[in-house]
């Protein structure tokens, strides 16, 4: 096994305060560990997918101050002070989220890998209020790959809910 | 009363799990002191290492240990060992076995490490020196070494050929031919490989794993580290994606287990998107076909020929030529099928493997001659249509594939179609309709279920299956609940562990049947373990009653002849002072059936493109896909289902490949932004028919299942309608712009595998 | 990903500074290309400073009526910007043409001009790559260099420079405003990025610690007629094979100032003024487009797999022009109803 004379350096850990969901987190973490690795494994938040670790399928996708963003493209400390919203802190409760109840009963998944990240990016879309059309929601919702090929059905359920909530 | 039963589009029953995040997939698992694992690959694509050089890596402060080939031993030295229940025949490849480098992105270390960026960190300092050997990775021109492929893969036919095709063709009047390359795809569900595996102290080790199939991973791990089957427990009740990439285990499985034993301690390892471009993919081929037709449009002749990649130690093999001798009447076909054996992974079974490399190039062979004789394409198909198995001359089963070109074409509006190519445009958008047809075995395998009726009237099903986004838990419980005329909520079923009964691996589109069927015979038993208590119950209505003299409806036992004389379960249970129905089942296919019938599920599909005349751009403006598939239990999940295979279909013609760069043997574009699949926007109107298909020989339930058959004849169809737009034959998949325009330069150089 | 010490700036001076103190430090904005590039230990420096805190997020009108776009402000929030979307629309299309949007929620401008090429041998460490590590050699011109520069290559390197926003900022006529440890400069676009030559490591001409603090937009500039055609391997989500920036200033029909950017083919946006200066004062014509895209085109080369890139390019420049004309876009409605 090793010996331990000479060690390599690693970096220093940072203090980080992240809300998410609404809960105050205090954390102590080496910048070199992304807003997606922080959430999996130091808060235990798994519901948000690692799909590729380089911004390239958007299962990583969570809300910064309602904005949607790639989770793995971020380095935590990066994100200090920010509110943070993942797929845990969609419902109210019992009562899931329009577009959980949508993305259900549209089937608007297979495997549901992707699921997380394109509910949260359908969040951020409604809050951009850019997508007029399903044209438009096909293109702004480009950036999560659903590798079961779910996207019709996913556009289904997003325009069930735009409609609901009318234009914001 | 609304039962959600087979047949209804129930909402999947853990619908609110996965919108929720809370469905645990296998890096979700977590125990104290869990270590993790980044594995190392070859830069090179054959040779030898030289030497890895650890010790900077290793005093990285958090790093545990760094496995590779030189501090491994103790395990299994017969290679055979590493066999698993998908492996073509050969010796399977063993990691960090020796210095031996076999193909680029060979997994040759592993570090592990407290966290996961020490063990990332670490693994950059790892300094490997290699001798290199000439490398041939390059399939088109290797196709004279050739061989004949052999038998030993699991569903693996040699083709048989007829008649005499060839002298045929060559007097024929009417004839096409021409070549067809696919470069290799990956398969690249979106959850990459991961295995949490954790080592308990009596010695044992669960392992949360990603795959197809939990029995055949336990097998594996049991063989390799020499540990009883019942020390290894595989766990995987959610896989975010498979498309056959989990049918055999991968290395990360292996990596994760050494680590827990060695180490005593829980280790995770997670494979990058990198290394999700590092083992089995679909194999490159190349294909000709040649046919002859009368004046009639009678086809007078076939011949189809197919090479394959396969590694240098395995021989992959796949049912690509023979669907060529079924698909349609005629006299004369001759096949071929042959590896060329590269130095790269062994390649594995990808989403209708083989049919759908088969599909593309003898569907657009078809709509080639039926254009040579000038016949509309649909046409065509319904002159050569052929009834029965062609080559093992045996009807079949079922088989409503006019259903689906009539409901097809006519949801589709086929009739309104001009013949001519480059005859309907919009502006610089030259339109194009093209369809073609597919098959796929209707299989079923043996499978085991177990079922428990608890006295709270709740039954819980489970057997050793996967959900990888197919619907089993739905339908399961769909099935379940029907049999024992349950309410679906008072249903659970459980999958994949390898304490439950053993099913088969999930591929091949056969687990509704193989599954669904075990499922369907264990509650039987349940319904007739009820039964006899029912009869048993004294002074009440049922006393005495005869098993047939009984049914089951809305958790009530009754009396076919006064349903009003009714028990329900939970009263009989308690009248009988039972505490629980313990039932197990299990199911297997028709042996007799087989010897008399063939058993296939078919599919038209109907695709118009849009061209850009100047620019060469496709877009994929609208699928049909008409589907002959049996009895479909689940109009929504079977939906999703062929509609995810309709967009592969899309995303097969226009954008997926594994590029190889021949000089280095290595694949170039393996990361998700390189390799293409489809997006969102790529996707439009998809249509999706489900002809009735009444079939009581395949299967007690009628299913065929619909995992594969929905892809089969979509890229056909789309080349079809991109030759309808433009004029041009695009052999060469995917179809891109500079393909459309013909300006894409033939390159000796660096044809891709 | 290496081990790096990091440090959130608060004033653009001490993020100059802190730069500065390490040879082998960087700026971090949305990291989405330094922090991928990273994770692959390609980009391997030894400090991070973050920029994110400092005030540079702004879009202001400036005295002369041109655009100020504030470094750190993301391209999402460019593209969707009032003033951008009515007065350089050219660029809100290039934008939006680019990533996704979540990583358009992230990418800052200044993040965006200094991303690096998508090569695929530059993004593998197993290949030899003269950008990653000079004198290795090139592995794309002898290799697969489908997504590779026609105009403007070396020996040594044929990469292109992947950015949409580029582009556009390219045919707008765009300066950049730099603080470095010498004081602040202002570079023309055009002068910003590099051929490769014999120094293919260097993609611009910043030097090290040199912080982007905005990028400005000349006054009344390409208004309206104006396009961005985005050719690329799937609908969206996908880098250029080639891209357009079209912009026309028109009197009737007849030509009274022409710009053209092109992406996706040369290690720079790529702009021939001369060819554009041969344009102008003639009607707008299919054979007139055709002629200039011709000149534009003139000394391209392909390497094998991109050849196609020559002619597509030619076509590309004739259809951006004629959707130009017509002030039609192509991001958010698709191609099919150009
Ligand atoms: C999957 C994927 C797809 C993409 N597709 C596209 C596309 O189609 N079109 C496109 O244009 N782009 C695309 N991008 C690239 C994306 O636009 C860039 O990554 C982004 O613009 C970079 O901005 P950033 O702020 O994140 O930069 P960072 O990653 O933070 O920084 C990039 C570089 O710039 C330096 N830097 C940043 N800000 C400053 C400053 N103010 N002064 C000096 N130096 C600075 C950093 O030190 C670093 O070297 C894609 C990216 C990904 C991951
Ligand atoms: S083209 Fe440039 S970036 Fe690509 S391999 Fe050659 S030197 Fe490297
Ligand atoms: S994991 Fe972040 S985009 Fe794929
Ligand atoms: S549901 Fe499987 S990737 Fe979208």
């Amino acid at each position: 096994m090793k010996n331990a004379t000479e060690t390599v350096e690693l970096p220093e850990h940072y203090p980080v305060s992240l809300k998410v969901n609404g809960q105050a987190y205090n954390l102590k973490l080496q910048p070199w560990v992304s807003l997606l690795d922080a959430l999996r494994d130091h808060l235990q938040l798994k519901g948000t997918k690692k799909g590729c670790d380089h911004g390239q399928c958007g299962a990583c996708t969570v809300l910064v101050n309602g904005k949607r963003i790639n989770s793995c493209l971020t380095m935590a400390v990066m994100k200090d002070g920010e509110e943070i919203t993942t797929i845990e802190g969609l419902a109210k409760g019992d009562e899931l989220h329009p577009l959980q109840k949508a993305f259900i009963e549209h089937d608007a998944f297979q495997c549901g890998y992707c699921t997380p990240g394109q509910i949260c990016s359908a969040v951020g879309l409604l809050n951009e209020g850019k997508a007029n059309s399903l044209e438009e929601v096909k293109e702004l919702m480009s950036g999560n790959i659903c590798r079961c090929g779910a996207y019709t059905h996913i556009n289904s359920a997003i325009m069930q809910v735009k409609g609901e909530t009318g234009n914001e | 009363m609304k039962t959600n039963y087979t047949g209804q589009p129930a909402n999947r029953v853990d619908g609110s799990l996965k919108v929720t995040g809370t469905a645990k997939y296998a890096a979700e698992f977590e125990a104290e002191g869990l270590l993790f694992g980044y594995i190392i690959n070859s830069t090179i694509a054959k040779g030898k290492i030289k030497e890895i050089d650890i010790s900077q890596a290793m005093q990285v402060a958090g790093v545990v240990q760094i496995f590779t080939h030189e501090n491994v031993s103790g395990l299994a030295w017969f290679n055979k060992s590493y066999k698993d229940m998908d492996s073509p025949p050969g010796d399977p490849f063993r990691p960090l076995y020796d210095h031996k480098i076999r193909y680029s992105m060979q997994p040759i270390g592993l570090v592990v490490a407290t966290t996961f960026e020490v063990a990332r960190f670490a693994a950059s300092l790892i300094k490997v020196t290699y001798k290199e050997e000439k490398l041939v990775t390059n399939l088109q021109d290797n196709l004279h070494r050739s061989k004949k492929a052999p038998m030993g893969k699991v569903g693996y036919v040699q083709p048989k050929s007829r008649g005499d095709a060839e002298s045929v063709f060559a007097k024929a009047e009417y004839k096409i031919e021409g070549e067809y390359v696919h470069a290799a795809e990956h398969h690249n569900p979106l959850e990459m490989f991961a295995t949490t595996a954790i080592w308990e102290e009596d010695g044992k080790v669960t392992l949360y794993d990603k795959t197809q199939g939990v029995s055949n991973v336990q097998l594996y791990i049991s063989n390799i580290f020499g540990l009883s089957l019942k020390n290894v427990r595989v766990v995987s009740p959610f896989v975010g994606g498979g498309f056959g990439s989990g049918l055999r285990p991968q290395y990360q499985v292996f990596m994760a287990t050494l680590a827990a034993l060695e180490l005593r301690r829980p280790v995770r390892v997670v494979m990058t998107r990198q290394q999700m471009f590092s083992f089995g993919h679909r194999p490159g081929t190349v294909q000709r076909v040649a046919m002859s037709a009368d004046e009639n449009g009678k086809l007078t002749s076939i011949q189809h020929e197919a090479y394959g990649e396969t590694s240098q130690f395995e021989d992959y093999t796949e049912i690509v030529v023979n669907w060529s001798g079924t698909m349609y009447n005629c006299e004369n076909v001759k096949l071929k099928y042959e590896l060329v054996k590269l130095d790269v992974a062994t390649p594995t079974d990808m989403r209708a493997p083989g049919a759908v490399t088969s599909a593309h190039a003898f569907e657009s062979a078809i709509d080639e001659i039926a254009y040579a004789v000038k016949i509309d394409p649909l046409e065509f198909r319904k002159i050569n249509y052929a009834e029965d198995d062609q080559v093992e001359g045996k009807p079949y089963s079922s088989k409503e594939l006019r259903a689906c070109y009539d409901q097809g074409a006519a949801k589709f509006g086929w009739s309104g179609r001009s013949i001519e190519p480059r005859s309907m445009r919009e502006g610089n958008q030259l339109i194009g309709w093209g369809m073609a047809n597919g098959a796929w075995d209707a299989l079923q395998m043996p499978a085991k279920a177990q079922a428990v009726l608890s006295l709270d009237g709740k039954l819980t099903v489970s057997s050793g299956t996967s959900e990888i986004g197919t619907g089993t838990y739905t339908i399961m419980t769909q099935i379940a609940a029907e049999t024992l005329g349950m309410d679906i909520n008072d249903v659970t079923f459980k999958l994949g562990d390898t304490l439950m009964p053993m099913a088969p691996l999930q591929g091949g589109s056969w687990t509704a049947a193989s599954v669904g069927s075990a499922v369907k015979a264990v509650c039987e038993e349940v319904k007739a373990k009820l039964f006899k208590l029912a009869s048993k119950t004294k002074h009440s209505p049922l006393s005495g009653a005869a098993p047939k003299e009984l049914t089951m409806a809305e958790g009530h036992i009754f009396l076919i002849s006064d349903p009003g004389s009714r028990l329900s379960i939970i009263e009989v249970m308690r009248l009988t002072e039972t505490d629980s129905i313990i039932e197990s089942g299990m199911s297997g296919p028709d042996p007799a059936a087989k010897t008399t019938h063939s058993f296939n599920s078919h599919a038209a599909v109907f695709a118009e493109v849009k061209v850009d005349e100047d620019l060469g751009t496709v877009i994929v403006t609208r699928v049909v896909c008409a589907v002959a598939a049996g009895k479909i239990l689940n109009p929504k999940t079977a939906g999703s289902q062929i509609l995810g295979s309709v967009v592969w279909g899309i995303s097969k013609a226009l954008e997926e490949e594994t590029v190889m760069d021949n000089n280095f043997g290595r694949f170039m574009n393996h990361n998700l932004g390189e390799y293409h699949v489809a997006v969102n926007k790529d996707i439009n109107d998809i249509d999706i028919i489900f002809v009735e298909e009444h079939d009581d020989l395949v299967n007690p339930l009628g299913i065929k299942g619909v995992g594969e058959i929905g892809i089969i004849a979509v890229a056909p169809a789309i080349a079809n309608a991109v030759f309808h737009a433009t004029g041009v034959r695009v052999r060469d998949l995917p179809i891109t712009m500079d393909k459309v325009l013909q300006l894409a330069e033939e390159d000796k150089n660096q044809v891709r595998v | 990903m290496n081990s790096f010490s990091y440090h959130r700036a608060a004033h653009p001076v001490e993020a100059v500074k802190d730069v500065n103190n390490q040879s082998d430090a960087k700026f971090v904005a949305g990291g989405t290309n330094l922090f991928d590039l990273m994770k692959l230990n390609i980009e391997k420096p030894s400090h991070l400073t973050d920029i994110n805190r400092l005030d540079l997020g702004k879009i202001e009108v400036l005295p002369n009526n041109g655009l100020r776009l504030g470094a750190l402000v993301t391209n999402a929030a460019t593209a969707w910007n009032k003033d951008v979307e009515e007065n350089y629309p050219l660029l809100s299309q290039a934008i939006l043409a680019g990533a996704s949007p979540q990583l358009r929620n992230m990418a800052t401008n200044g993040g965006n001009t200094l991303q690096r090429t998508r090569c695929y041998y530059f993004y593998d460490l197993a290949t030899p790559c003269n950008k990653r590590e000079p004198g290795t050699g090139c592995s794309a011109i002898n290799g697969f260099n489908r997504i590779h520069a026609i105009l403007g290559t070396s020996e040594t390197c044929i990469a292109t420079h992947p950015s949409d926003m580029c582009v556009a900022l390219m045919a707008l006529d765009a300066k950049v405003n730099v603080t470095g440890v010498n004081g602040e400069r202002t570079i023309d676009f055009a002068d910003f990025h590099r051929l490769p030559g014999d120094t293919p490591h260097l993609d611009n001409h910043l030097e090290h610690g040199d912080l982007i603090t905005s990028i400005d937009l000349p006054a009344d500039h390409f208004k309206t007629n104006v396009a961005y055609l985005k050719l690329r391997d799937r609908q969206s989500y996908a880098f250029a094979l080639v891209s357009v920036a079209a912009a026309l200033k028109m009197e009737g029909n007849v030509i009274q100032d022409v710009s053209v950017a092109l992406g996706g083919v040369a290690h720079k946006p790529w702009r021939d003024r001369q060819a554009e200066e041969q344009l102008k004062g003639q009607s707008a014509t299919a054979a007139g487009f055709r002629e200039f895209a011709e000149t534009v085109l003139s000394g391209a080369r392909g390497f094998g797999h991109n050849t196609f890139k020559i002619e597509l390019a030619k076509r590309a420049i004739v259809r951006a022009l004629t959707m130009a004309l017509k002030n039609e876009s192509t991001i958010l409605s698709d191609l099919s109803k150009a």
